[in-house]
């Protein structure tokens, strides 16, 4: 690590700011668009004339919802929080701003101002080569670097991808998650807005992330964003997700779905730090297909949130197609980080690493849900499955379920499951060195988390890090 | 004699752990510019002695005093006591997974200058130590004793101490699983370390270590005693007679030095 980090680092130290502070702000906004709360073929309808969609798609969202309704909420994972949310009371679109700024001057200066808080503008300064913001319902500020525009990448929000690439889009979309998927799936592809569409030509490496950044702003807002990313034959990409809201009394829902296409001899890296404020619903379908010899690869951090229910998923469909899912999840008092990952594997000479790190504090609780999954014709298949679960306190909780249903003899699956508690033997040894108390069980809690952080790029690495110090800050027993 | 600056005293300093009495009334004082060597068989309370005056939270001290620099440690944790200048070289150091020996020392040697002090002499001052005590660079980025073969880790224990230079170094069982080398390699950074503005407490079951660190006393400790007390030579006829010869006539005594 670099001096210019570490000091970084040090400096970050010194802030003592909470998340209402720092991300749980809220702008008073007049918005261009605001319906009513509450879900109806009516409101699939008016989302769709606004967005001046084909009639295909009005038709997928409204077969969509009738989906939606007459599925169960899922009686697995936390039925509890599940069956609290009131879907009436969602807002279900909302458009801040009728048109999209390409440069943060086109932005409304209320909104900019919470980019910049976020550091949004000096990360894509810095190191990115692409940058959409979604605020509520719909992406305000969208840009990327002329020189992967001239190779031919496309990078646009999920609205102006249908509208530019309506062909690709109908091709792809709900194919690697179809509707009737789960009721969260349905209800996203019911009222969908916002969202990348990404698409990568032949051979072509876009060096630099891409980075989309997500945030709520109003009180029982629900953002349902789409993101489809293919990656053609030869490609190379690498997207980074993040995601805040303010702090309300009552809940919001963020229920995204995330479709990856990675075709013959690509790589796909999907990066997620969410760090939701505690009244949000974060219930996620992410999955990726891995054609021949392509790479996917979801690096998954999950803060915050009520409830998070997440399990990024590979299928594995090419003859050597690699997966790797490395997650990593924190939660503290009153949270249920419900998060996991599935790997199938339906071709021969496949390979799959799942990594899942968790971390429970006070009577926070994480739990790891996984598929391990063979198909019959997947000979010479690897799977590695490892969990690590750290607890801090007496009552923090973590639960591991893993699935694996292998149906090749002549494969090689390996599942590693360990708990751990931050000993008192390593505390008192680190505490004899000078380090607070405090600051020793965060220092334990980094060297826990560093096989993710590691994976980050580094700006990324040091904000995770600021972040796990606000969330182990007080109440620590 | 007036001179003499005395750094660690303890005075009837019991200990129990779980319950169960193991250091039952030990008296020293440490001066500056001192060696001392507390020496013992197996289970006589030597190595609870140095977890308790460290602070070890199961290693209670029952009754009696102890102070650094005159100032009672018996109410500081053991952050604040490593502040105050004292340290423990582990007999068995403990692994951090994730945290590299670089990372970790940085932290600790900041929170002996305070949060807000320079620290750009780190690099510099972290290499020269380590190029000193004959450690290869890549255990900077190396998870803190994740790994390590008890040589190793005893090096870096010397290490921490080098760079946070303490007043009152308690070195536990140092010099167990080192080989020759490691061992003089190790007594080398000892006796750099040691001046005449800190003092030393060796914990040894051996008395090999005390081949190449000279200290200026030995005490012998059986069952929660310091039984016996001399200088150096004590320890060659320790290690000529074994620890049996040493009889409770002395049991309680309490040493002045």
């Amino acid at each position: 690590m670099t001096d210019a980090v570490q000091r970084q680092k040090d400096d970050l130290s010194q802030l003592n700011n909470d998340y209402a502070t720092r991300y749980g702000f809220h702008d008073p906004v007049d918005y261009f668009h605001k319906g009513a709360r509450g879900i109806s073929h009516e409101v699939v309808e008016m989302i769709s004339k606004m967005k001046n969609e084909p009639r295909w798609m009005a038709e997928i969202r409204h077969h969509a919802l009738d989906v939606f309704n007459s599925k169960p909420t899922p009686r697995w994972g936390n039925t509890k929080l599940l069956n609290e949310i009131v879907y009436e009371n969602i807002y279900y679109f909302m458009k801040p701003i009728e048109q999209q700024g390409k440069s943060w001057d086109d932005v409304p200066e209320y909104i900019r101002r919470t980019f910049d808080k976020l550091g949004i503008p000096e990360a894509e300064k810095n190191f990115l080569g692409g940058v959409s913001a979604q605020y509520e319902s719909e992406v305000v500020y969208h840009s990327m670097r002329e020189d992967l525009t001239k190779k031919g990448v496309v990078f646009l929000d999920m609205d102006a991808g249908l509208r530019e690439y309506p062909e690709i889009i109908k091709k792809y979309f709900g194919t690697v998650i179809p509707t009737d998927d789960n009721k969260f799936a349905a209800l996203n592809t019911a009222v969908w807005s916002g969202g990348s569409f990404i698409y990568v030509p032949p051979g072509v490496d876009v060096a630099v992330p891409l980075q989309a950044y997500f945030r709520i702003n109003a009180e029982n807002m629900g953002q349902f964003e789409r993101t489809l990313i293919i990656a053609d034959k030869g490609a190379r990409v690498h997207y980074i997700e993040g995601c805040t809201a303010p702090v309300y009394s009552t809940d919001s829902l963020h229920s995204a779905v995330v479709e990856l296409i990675a075709l013959e001899d690509s790589y796909i890296r999907y990066t997620t730090i969410q760090n939701w404020a505690r009244n949000i619903y974060n219930l996620v379908t992410k999955r990726a297909t891995a054609h021949k010899n392509a790479t996917v690869e979801w690096v998954d951090g999950n803060l915050g949130s009520r409830l998070t229910m997440k399990y990024p998923c590979i299928q594995l469909v090419g003859e050597g197609a690699r997966g790797e899912i490395l997650s990593v999840a924190f939660a503290g008092q009153d949270q249920h980080q419900d998060a996991g990952a599935k790997v199938i594997h339906a071709a021969p000479n496949t390979s799959s690493r799942i990594t899942s790190k968790s971390i429970s504090k006070d009577n926070g609780r994480a739990s790891y849900r996984g598929l391990a999954k063979i198909h019959k014709n997947a000979t010479n298949s690897k799977i590695s499955v490892e969990c690590d679960a750290l607890l801090i306190g007496e009552d923090a909780r973590s639960d591991t379920y893993p699935t694996m249903e292998i149906d090749n003899d002549q494969v090689r699956v390996e599942h590693e499951a360990r708990v751990s508690k931050v000993a008192e033997e390593q505390l008192f040894y680190l505490t004899s060195r000078g380090l607070t108390e405090d600051d020793a069980r965060l220092l334990i809690v980094n060297g826990f988390m560093e096989p993710f952080t590691k994976e980050l790029p580094l700006e990324y690495a040091v904000e995770l890090n600021r972040l796990i110090e606000l969330e182990m800050e007080g109440s620590i027993g | 004699m007036s001179d003499k600056k005395p750094l660690l005293s303890f005075n009837d300093v019991h200990v129990e752990v779980e319950g169960k009495e193991v250091v039952r009334g030990v008296t020293l004082t440490i001066n500056a510019g001192e060696t001392h060597a507390i020496m013992g068989p197996n289970g006589s309370g030597k190595s609870s002695l140095s977890q308790a005056l460290m602070g070890h939270p199961s290693y209670a001290i029952t009754r009696g005093e102890a102070f650094l620099k005159g100032e009672s440690i018996l109410d500081m944790d053991p952050d604040e006591r490593s502040r105050a200048g004292l340290f423990l070289a582990f007999q068995y150091p403990l692994a951090i997974p994730g945290v590299t020996v670089a990372n970790f020392m940085r932290s600790a040697l900041q929170s002996h200058r305070g949060k807000d002090a320079d620290m750009s002499d780190f690099r510099k001052l972290f290499k020269a130590e380590m190029n000193a005590l004959g450690i290869d660079h890549v255990f900077a980025t190396r998870y803190l004793n994740e790994g390590f073969s008890g040589g190793e880790k005893k090096r870096i224990e010397i290490l921490q101490m080098a760079m946070l230079q303490p007043s009152v170094a308690i070195l536990d069982e140092t010099d167990s699983g080192l080989d020759i080398d490691a061992l003089k390699t190790v007594a080398e950074g000892i006796n750099r370390f040691h001046n005449d503005n800190n003092g030393i407490l060796l914990v040894t079951h051996y008395q090999r270590l005390l081949n190449y660190v000279k200290p200026d006393y030995v005490h012998v400790m059986k069952a929660g005693h310091l039984v016996k007390s001399g200088g150096p030579e004590l320890a060659l006829e320790l290690e000529d007679r074994g620890y049996d010869w040493v009889v409770g006539e002395e049991e309680n005594q309490k040493v002045e030095v």
